[in-house]
């Protein structure tokens, strides 16, 4: 039965996937009734990309190399912000003077979106790796941070009771009780905080950069490839969902014996 | 039979015991004045109407909350914090849902310390004393309500305390588990024998279950009254004495709205 569903969800995203490409097709390569340098058939998408691989022209790097530039800065931004806002989130949370010295900061900074520090980061910084990272780290550590404190909060008296019965010490009721409890927390704000960064990686190299995806396809904008531009942004959707994926398997194999939140 | 038990020593001793909450709009007196007694290896039953203050008695009891006045002794030592020689069972939600039935089970002696292969063979031990064996490796949100109560009964046991408290372990759960989860708490009880202080609201699950009930009235929360049960265990929940008593009880408990 459960089998069965998974079967027939899967046929049902390839025929939705496959209409839809169908249908730019359509509209495109049989109608022609949008201009090619307006919106390119994807068979042209396809045989762009394909050549991307190995062609550096017009932007001066083949696709790879524009996207292993953005997912070096991307995940060099969003490793620091979990090593960093993890532990941090969780002493604010479990330890309330910290809280009180990191929150003010904190929650005047929160609601700035990590693309309004890019004006700032170039003069501070230039418009090299150092600046992006500095604002892939600043957005990710929002939702990472914010997570990991309300999964510290989430945990229960009881649970809290339980182990003082047990004679557990403070660290261990942090590291064995609160910190167990708060992993699917944790792991969203991780999930969260990916969206975040790659979405601030393409919007900063859009505009200071020179290289990554964001820049290939600001430059295909500048000459009229609309083609490259959508491979760009195909490649960005691919990336962001692989790496969706691997952290969803990294959950599944952390957290055990919940549901996720 | 009755001598032995006057020979047994008192586990728990209560004495004068009152607790009061206070916050912004006032305070609350939830108990006036308890005085109390557990005898080693008893079973006893803590009845009262619905939010009269059963569970904040239990926590005064067992030290998980101060009492206002009054002292509380288990074993001669005055108690003001929670601590290793009481064991608690919660309703089934208790359980850490992270870990295994091994690792609920072994939980205790792994934070006192005690080294692996020997905390695995004792909690291997409770966890067959409850009936489930086999089902070490199952996280709690794949058993039912009864298996994980019972997870709960073998995670108190493992620790080996001197009282067990349980507070309402089986209000949660569907009327044919209870029945039978009553019948398994019995079976454990008399395998492996420890002074339990047992909190329901269930009068019929009281005098299937104790050696002594003890009425409390509404809150403010004092003793109403005392019955000591000396029917034969397995007890006959049709039986007419057992009927009889029950019609008593009720009659005597407070009524709530």
């Amino acid at each position: 039965m459960q089998k069965n569903k998974t079967l027939l969800y899967l046929i049902l995203s390839i025929v939705s996937l496959a209409l839809f490409i169908g249908i730019w097709y359509y509209f495109t390569a049989v109608l022609q009734i949008v201009s090619p340098k307006t919106l390119p058939s994807p068979v042209k998408v396809f045989t762009t990309f394909i050549d991307k691989f190995t062609n550096p022209n017009p932007d001066g790097a083949t696709l790879l190399v524009h996207a292993l530039s953005s997912l070096k800065i991307t995940l060099t931004g969003y490793l620091t912000a979990i090593v960093i806002g993890v532990p941090l989130g969780i002493a604010m949370a479990w330890y309330p003077k910290v809280d009180l010295y990191v929150r003010p900061i904190f929650d005047l900074l929160k609601p700035i979106p990590g693309v309004a520090w890019v004006p700032l980061m170039i003069i501070m910084l230039g418009i090299g790796f150092a600046s992006k990272v500095t604002v892939i780290f600043i957005s990710a550590i929002v939702p990472v941070l914010l997570n990991s404190y309300s999964g510290i909060k989430q945990t229960r008296d009881v649970h809290i009771w339980v182990a003082r019965t047990f004679g557990a010490s403070d660290w261990q009721m942090l590291t064995r009780i609160a910190i167990p409890t708060s992993l699917p927390y944790v792991m969203t704000g991780i999930r969260v905080a990916l969206g975040a960064a790659w979405t601030t990686i393409v919007a900063a190299e859009l505009i200071a950069s020179t290289e990554g995806l964001g820049f290939m396809i600001q430059q295909s904008r500048g000459i009229y490839r609309p083609d490259i531009i959508i491979v760009g942004m195909v490649t960005i959707g691919i990336i962001g969902s692989v790496l969706g994926l691997l952290l969803m398997l990294i959950e599944s194999v952390l957290v055990k014996g919940r549901s996720k939140v | 039979m009755d001598e032995a038990r006057h020979m047994s020593k008192s586990i728990i001793v209560a004495q004068g015991i009152s607790k009061t909450f206070t916050n912004k709009r006032g305070s609350t007196k939830v108990i006036e004045n308890i005085n109390l007694e557990v005898r080693e290896n008893e079973f006893l039953c803590l009845v009262g109407p619905g939010q009269c203050g059963k569970t904040t008695a239990v926590n005064v009891l067992s030290g998980l909350e101060p009492a206002s006045t009054g002292t509380v002794k288990i074993n001669g030592k005055t108690i003001t914090r929670p601590g290793p020689d009481r064991g608690f069972v919660f309703q089934s939600t208790a359980l850490y849902p992270w870990l295994t039935v091994m690792g609920n089970v072994e939980y205790g002696p792994k934070v006192r310390g005690i080294k692996k292969s020997e905390r695995r063979e004792k909690a291997q031990y409770y966890i067959n004393l409850v009936g489930l064996e086999g089902f070490e490796h199952s996280y709690p949100n794949q058993l039912s309500g009864g298996m994980q109560q019972r997870v709960g009964i073998a995670r108190a046991y493992c620790n080996e305390p001197v009282v067990l408290f349980m507070d309402q372990p089986f209000g949660a759960l569907d009327a044919q588990t209870r029945y039978l989860m009553q019948e398994e708490i019995i079976r454990i009880w008399e395998t492996a024998k420890r002074t339990i202080v047992f909190v329901t609201n269930n009068i019929e699950e009281a005098i299937y279950l104790a050696d002594r009930i003890v009425l409390l009235t509404n809150t403010p929360t004092q003793i109403k009254k005392e019955y000591k049960i000396d029917f034969p265990r397995p007890r006959d929940y049709t039986d007419p004495d057992f009927l009889a008593l029950r019609e008593e009880i009720t009659n005597e408990m407070d009524k709530t709205l």
